[in-house]
């Protein structure tokens, strides 16, 4: 706890996102999407670079999320496009767990 | 790979090499033409597809349309709402396809098969040698007969250009009148309200999407677009529309008059066959093609809107118009034209976007005998199953994409379920469809 940077946020407790399941997280300006995937945890942008949807609403499977309202496919740990009809990557931020607790960190300013 | 070229292939280019011998077939697939008749959505990803399954012959790709091949669903919504896009609509850039060899030939119409010489004649007057073809033609909007259809103000959607046209015709305050309740007509119709015209759908039926879903599905969206300030008439047919040169009023079946400052059509489309139909090839509601989406004739595939073609999953036969058909039986019907022998076998899905509602559907029933309701039918957040016996042959949902997705692999696997179960929100749905 005690060497957390001042732009790392914790974002949700372990024990609160289930096996292939999502949290959305609002922080200032960002919406994050935080994925378990096998126990890890990821973050992404939440908002589908295809369409306004959100990705913790998709549908998770073997470390891809399906957009929830066109089926776009991003793989989790590296946001890249891997289904259409979306052709831009999402961004993923770094994720630190700490005990129970979930970190993300994000760029300062 | 000499499993991709057989021998009765290689005949047709006879004059480079008579027999595949060793290293022969390489050079034979260079020397090999695939054509591709329709550069619409199909169209696109199966040239693309063919290049990345290792095809390096000459594939030329022919559009009736000026525009590189494009996706439709913005036609309706994005391309209308916004003041542009038409680009955004693309699936690649226009100098994609020359990059990849891939000739596209925007502007050309193929005026007729020649199928036991293999060859096309096109509306350039040139004719086109293939060794394969693929009829990716789409199809036509299906046009009303009623008097005063030819006036000016009345529309159709199909293309770019029609829906530009549209929404020049949607100004604010402007009546627009609809005619047909299905998925082109409420989504025009959604657009319309936001560009701040008056807006009135007419559907014949007594049910919005009655052609594609339960009657409680259409009366649900018919209070979503009442709720948003549209006119919606069911049960009501159109006899003429009146205006002098430009539509001005829709006299309906019931005596009705609604002023019109644009008319939109949306009743369905007509699967472009003629073609396949004067080459001799099998149709009947589209080209009849089989899981490989292979026609009558082994040389000539078919995919997309115009393709009539078995679903294994379903056990029966369906011409689908979805994006999801054209981009995935395009790209599957192509790798079999190169030698993949895979059968495309999807669940049908679908998806409309209407206001703040993301509609989807999976599955393509030809009967059910009950509807088990997941969510409250009355929130813009519920799955609705639709039941035969103890398994789920179809889903609708408004705002739960994720939940159809699960509910794809119970229609798939046709996994016998419980309707309290279903209906159960405190069981997760994906632990029943494991």
């Amino acid at each position: 706890m005690s060497e957390r940077q001042s732009n790392s946020h914790l974002v949700a407790k372990v024990g609160e996102i289930e096996e292939d399941e999502a949290k959305q997280v609002t922080i200032g300006e960002f919406v994050l999407a935080i994925f378990n995937h096998g126990g890890s945890f990821y973050a992404t942008d939440d908002t589908c670079t295809h369409a306004f949807a959100s990705l913790a609403d998709g549908y998770v499977e073997d470390g891809c999320v399906e957009c929830p309202i066109h089926a776009a496919r991003f793989e989790i740990a590296t946001g890249k496009v891997v289904g259409p009809p979306a052709e831009e990557d999402i961004k993923t931020y770094p994720v630190r767990v700490e005990g129970e607790d979930i970190y993300v960190e994000l760029p300062a300013g | 790979m000499a499993a991709l070229w057989p021998n009765r292939i290689l005949a047709y280019k006879g004059n480079r090499l008579a027999e595949p011998g060793a290293g022969g077939e390489e050079i034979m697939a260079r020397d090999r033409t695939f054509v591709i008749a329709g550069a619409g959505h199909a169209g696109g990803r199966a040239a693309e597809a063919m290049r990345s399954q290792g095809f390096d012959g000459r594939i030329v790709l022919i559009g009736e349309e000026d525009y590189p091949p494009y996706e439709r669903p913005p036609l309706s919504k994005e391309l209308l709402r916004d003041d542009d896009g038409v680009e955004r609509t693309f699936l690649n850039p226009a100098e994609f396809y020359a990059g990849k060899g891939i000739e596209h030939r925007p502007g050309v119409r193929v005026e007729g098969i020649e199928a036991a010489a293999h060859r096309l004649r096109l509306g350039d007057g040139e004719t086109l040698g293939y060794d394969k073809l693929l009829l990716t033609t789409g199809g036509r909007v299906r046009r009303l007969t009623l008097p005063g259809a030819e006036l000016g103000g009345v529309h159709y959607l199909r293309g770019i250009d029609d829906s530009l046209a549209i929404r020049k015709a949607l100004v604010r305050d402007a009546s627009i009148v609809i005619i047909g309740g299905g998925f082109i007509g409420l989504e025009v119709a959604a657009s319309a309200r936001a560009r701040g015209c008056a807006v009135s759908v007419v559907e014949m039926q007594d049910a919005l999407l009655g052609r594609v879903a339960d009657p409680e599905i259409g009366r649900l969206l018919a209070d979503v677009h009442r709720a948003h300030g549209v006119e919606v008439l069911t049960g009501v047919g159109v006899e003429r529309f009146e205006g002098e040169g430009r539509v001005r009023r829709v006299v309906c079946s019931n005596g009705r008059a609604l002023d019109a400052d644009a008319v939109i059509v949306g009743i369905g489309i007509v699967p472009n066959a003629d073609l396949a139909a004067e080459a001799g090839l099998e149709v009947d509601n589209g080209i009849v093609v089989d899981v490989f989406g292979q026609t009558s004739d082994a040389d000539i595939h078919a995919a997309g809107d115009v393709a009539n073609h078995p679903n294994p999953i379903l056990g029966h036969r369906v011409r689908l118009e979805s994006w999801q058909n054209a981009q995935n039986q395009g790209i599957a019907v192509a790798r079999n034209m190169c030698g993949a022998g895979a059968p495309y076998a999807e669940v049908p899905w679908f998806w409309s976007d209407q206001y703040d509602i993301n509609l989807q559907m999976a599955g393509a029933p030809q009967s059910w005998d009950r509807l088990v309701w997941r969510g409250d039918p009355a929130s813009a957040r519920f799955i609705v199953f639709y039941m035969e016996g103890d398994v789920v042959v179809a889903v609708n949902a408004f705002n739960l994409g994720r939940e159809v997705r699960i509910a794809k692999f119970l229609i798939e696997r046709k996994t016998p379920v419980a309707d309290a179960d279903l209906a159960d929100e405190g069981i997760k749905l994906r632990d029943l469809a494991r």
